[in-house]
């Protein structure tokens, strides 16, 4: 465990000497920022709408106390989808996607000698393939996350107006309803930290990859269970942090 | 000439190079010879600074590799061209992309339009002018070598290494890509490093002949030297081929000495 901890700050120093010049690698961190951002668009807003309209569902069912303004079924969704479900969700939905196609990719390219072949042509191959990723997916993770929170609060909408558990102007009147900006700067924190941990996380698994095909499953499977792991720690020890 | 002295190296106190000294020759078709797991690709990684050995030097036209300063090891990194066991192509660039890469990272000086005329020079050499829009997926095996070929040319390469070239192909792929490897090798003066464990390729563009076993050096020479050999290991690796069986039966019927055996007509069989 220390061990492997050790060997992930070396790996991550290892990018950081004999960088390539910048128009390269400005070109990958361009390629990559689309291969983790545009094409995940898709997944983040299917799992961000649903979630916004689930928890909107659920909570209008747990509010049967007439005393209870209905306006609270909005002000809940808001603070739950923007502090919690947004950030986090989407981050563990984006460690499956991302983490396992990054752990893959480069586990790929270990055992088919890639790797090696930048290595023999003299390019520092840690910095040329896995330091674009990092940057692009602490780029990328918090535009997807400020996309989750506004999908999820419109799916809440949508479901509560829909099944007419409250009316829009309730639901519009909660959402505005004591609204703490900070949150919003604390999501995204998450956000950024989250993409450093499966961006960093998944990378070290793949380009360490030994072996065969077998070896490059399993790399990935690590990959997201680490990065999934890795995620809900930080996830407590920011909440408890910064909060 | 590539001067490798001494080097050794092992893997959890289990050694794989026993200390091996031998040159690589300029101009020349130098093969590292040897049945599988002697440490031929061991040493290939050591020479061309992919492991770093236990001990021992390697030079290259009298610069050090071994234990010097990065940019020194960086100048000597780009005049090496190596072609990988499976070719080792980037899978999410097209054949062009791939020959053109090393000319984008080390030669940022050079123009789009150079660029183009030399991957396009380097293609047609290795007979793929057509390919270039090609995905590596959707090529063969010979072909991917081929591309592999042109890819380690492309930057003007002073050292070619080869891994196992002719591994995964068929045998009149195999003839054709070894000369190809030969042609290149003395069209443009480069010292090529070839391992192999293929007597085909030994009679066919062995101009120098390194027998590894067990991570030791036994016998070098040349192609013509290899038959006379009295090294019983080598020649028990010889003898072994299924080329100098099929040689050594026509050799019976005809009663001839080993060697005139293996002149052309009876490797044609
Ligand atoms: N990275 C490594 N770690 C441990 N052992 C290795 C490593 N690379 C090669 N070996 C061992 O070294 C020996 C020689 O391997 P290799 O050079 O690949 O043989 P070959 O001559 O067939 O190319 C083998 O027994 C192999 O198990
Ligand atoms: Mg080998």
């Amino acid at each position: 465990m220390v061990k492997t901890f050790g060997e992930f700050l070396i790996f991550m120093q290892s990018m950081l000497v004999r960088k390539e010049r910048l128009a390269v690698l400005w070109q990958r961190m361009l390629d990559e920022a689309i291969l983790i951002g545009i094409d995940s668009v898709f997944i983040v807003s299917i799992v961000s709408a649903f979630i916004g309209a689930v928890t909107c569902v659920q909570i209008a069912y747990n509010l049967i106390n007439p005393l209870i303004p209905k306006s609270t079924i909005g002000f809940m969704v808001r603070e739950m989808t923007i502090l919690e479900l947004a950030p986090t969700i989407t981050s563990i939905v984006l460690a499956g996607k991302v983490g396992s196609s990054i752990a893959g990719g480069l586990g790929t390219m270990r055992i088919t000698e890639q790797v090696d072949a930048l290595e023999v042509m003299g390019i520092n191959s840690a910095s040329y393939l896995v330091l674009p990723k990092i940057v692009a997916a602490m780029l990328m993770f918090p535009l997807l996350v400020i996309l989750a929170m506004v999908l999820s609060i419109l799916g809440g909408y949508l479901a509560g107006t829909l099944s007419g558990a409250m009316s829009a102007q309730e639901y519009v009147e909660g959402i505005r309803t004591d609204f703490v900006p900070y949150n919003i700067v604390f999501a995204l924190i998450k956000s950024v930290v989250f993409a450093f941990l499966v961006s960093a996380i998944s990378s070290y698994k793949g380009y360490y990859t030994k072996g065969g095909a077998l070896e490059v499953g399993a790399a990935s499977t690590g990959a997201v269970t680490n990065s999934i792991i890795a995620i809900l720690l930080a996830d407590y020890v920011l909440a408890a942090v910064l909060l | 000439m590539i001067e490798v002295h001494n080097i050794q190296k092992s893997f959890n106190g289990n050694p794989v190079l026993k200390g091996i000294t031998c040159t690589f020759e300029t101009g020349k078709c130098n093969l590292l010879l040897g049945g599988s797991g002697t440490g031929k690709s061991v040493l290939l990684q050591c020479i061309v600074g992919l492991m770093k050995p236990d001990l021992g030097s390697i030079t290259f036209d009298g610069l050090v590799f071994t234990n010097n300063k990065v940019d020194i090891k960086q100048e000597i990194r780009r005049k090496i061209g190596m072609l990988f066991q499976g070719g080792a192509l980037f899978d999410s660039m097209t054949v062009f992309e791939n020959t053109e890469f090393p000319l984008k990272m080390l030669t940022p000086e050079m123009s789009k339009e150079e660029r183009r005329d030399r991957v396009e020079f380097c293609l047609k050499r290795v007979g793929l002018e057509n390919a270039g829009t090609k995905m590596p997926s959707e090529i063969s095996g010979g072909m991917k070598k081929r591309v592999g070929i042109a890819r380690a040319i492309a930057p003007n390469c002073t050292y070619l290494f080869c891994d196992e070239p002719n591994s995964g192909l068929d045998p009149a792929t195999s003839i054709k890509i070894d000369e190809l490897i030969y042609e290149i090798t003395h069209e443009y003066g480069i010292t090529t490093v070839v391992i192999t464990h293929d007597m085909n390729s030994v009679v066919e563009i062995g101009d120098h002949i390194i027998y590894l076993h067990k991570g030791q050096k036994l016998w070098d020479g040349n192609k013509d030297e290899i038959l006379n050999t009295t090294v019983p290991e080598l020649k028990e690796f010889i003898f072994s081929s299924s080329l100098v069986r099929a040689a050594k039966k026509v050799d019976e019927e005809t009663e001839g000495g080993l060697a005139a055996a293996t002149s052309d007509e009876a490797i044609n069989i």
